[in-house]
């Protein structure tokens, strides 16, 4: 048998933490790009387009991400595409991400006062240029701080990836669990280095949040 | 896409169902329960108390729930607490839940106003009666959407505990798969479940919660 010192798992935990950031990056990105494409049919001012946006986020918020993921990884291969953990993972984890940030940025558009939109529009701008210029800018800037808690949200939801097969940080860690015998050891250091990852977001958010309540 | 295997099927799926139904019902109540007792204790504990209550909040928001249920399932039993996969799921589900929940059930206590309070005291109440008839039930009201949000999440947490091979809904989906070779299918089916249940979970709190704790709650 082999012997792992305490480095050991130390080390190999920290190689594997670097999917589990390049992972939670790839999904804030693409969840806040598909977000805001959802969020243009959430606010849009065609009935069918919000009832379709309003459909798409209830559908990821009601449903567990653990069989998201699930219906990914084996749903994709069924249209011809030839899915690995990896790809199945982003995907995943970007539809999850792009329902609940448009939902964020919504809740944000809506508490702009309406004289915000007439303003603009007595401006002479249009729609588009309202949005880019106006709303949007103050619809972010208002909702930074749930945007951020959601990303501690969407860090610790990358260890579902492990289940699909996704090689982070607790996929290894269940590899050296079976090698070492010391769950306590190896579930603690886990849960430490997610702490560290999460912590500082987690007191950026609240600081976010502090500044705009005194604003 | 091929459904055949479906109508064999129906008890299974209701057998996983009834056990994610089960384990909602323990984690709300006990989660709650234990909410209110961390969120009093966070306010008029000892100041020692105080810090452990806030770091245990912050410990559990902030790591995977995932970890946390492994963690207790394997890592306990080498300090020789040895759980059922069922009691794990249940103790890991109430543990996380308390971490959100104190937070809010703490957000109400500090909404109802402290005239209350006084006004109770004065009527000659003791300070646990003001606590449980007076500020308690005001703080319930005002918190209860927020704790209605909170419960349909940790059902949808609650796949994860499939890991540990609890057999509930996600346990049965996966065997369910093994057997059929219809991996899409079964869990397209099942997702279905999932979203029927948390939409009738909410439709549930919410009427159940207006005729408890009475208008105002949407």
């Amino acid at each position: 048998m082999i012997e792992f010192t305490l480095w050991d798992i130390v080390r190999n935990l920290l190689l594997a933490t670097r999917w589990t950031v390049l992972l939670s990056l790839a999904a804030f990105v693409g969840g806040a790009l598909v977000g805001m494409a959802v969020l243009f049919f959430r606010i849009s001012k065609q009935k069918w387009s919000r009832r379709l946006a309003s459909g798409y986020i209830a559908l990821f918020q009601g449903t567990p991400l653990l069989m998201q993921l699930f219906l990914m990884f084996f749903g994709l291969p069924m249209l011809g595409l030839r899915i690995e953990p990896w790809t199945a993972a982003v995907l995943g984890l970007t539809f999850f991400a792009s329902a609940y940030l448009a939902e964020i940025w919504r809740s944000g558009v809506d508490a702009l006062p309406r004289g915000q939109w007439d303003a603009g529009a007595s401006l002479g701008l249009h729609y588009l240029q309202e949005l880019r210029l106006i709303i949007l800018p103050q619809a972010f800037s208002i909702t930074r701080a749930p945007t951020v808690g959601f990303l501690v949200q969407l860090i610790k939801s990358t260890a579902l990836t492990s289940i699909i097969g996704f090689e982070e940080l607790v996929r290894t860690s269940n590899a050296i669990n079976n090698a070492t015998f010391e769950p306590f050891k190896v579930y603690g250091l886990v849960a430490l280095i997610f702490f560290l990852m999460c912590f500082p977001l987690t007191q950026y958010a609240r600081s976010l949040e502090k500044r705009a309540a005194a604003r | 896409m091929a459904f055949g295997w479906l109508p064999g099927a129906v008890g299974d799926i209701a057998h996983g169902a009834a056990t994610t139904i089960l384990l909602i019902a323990v984690t709300t109540l006990a989660g709650t329960l234990l909410s209110i007792l961390g969120a009093a204790g966070r306010r008029n504990g000892p100041l020692l108390l105080r810090h452990a209550i806030a770091w245990y909040v912050e410990v559990m928001r902030n790591t995977p729930f995932l970890v946390q249920l492994f963690f207790i399932f394997f890592g306990l039993p080498s300090l020789g607490i040895r759980l059922d996969p069922i009691l794990a799921a249940m103790l890991a589900m109430t543990l996380n839940m308390a971490a959100y929940t104190i937070e809010i059930v703490g957000a109400g206590l500090d909404a109802v106003p402290g005239g209350q309070t006084e006004a109770a005291l004065a009527l000659g109440l003791r300070p646990r009666q003001v606590f449980i008839k007076i500020v308690l039930p005001q703080a319930l009201k005002i918190i209860y959407p927020a704790l209605t949000s909170q419960i349909v999440i940790m059902m949808l947490e609650s796949a994860v505990v499939s890991q540990i091979a609890v057999r509930e809904l996600t346990y049965e989906a996966d065997m369910l798969q093994a057997r059929t070779f219809r991996s899409f299918e079964t869990y397209f089916v099942v997702t279905l479940v999932y979203l029927a249940m948390s939409m009738a979970l909410r439709r549930l709190l919410v009427t159940g919660g207006r005729r408890a704790l009475g208008a105002g709650v949407s």
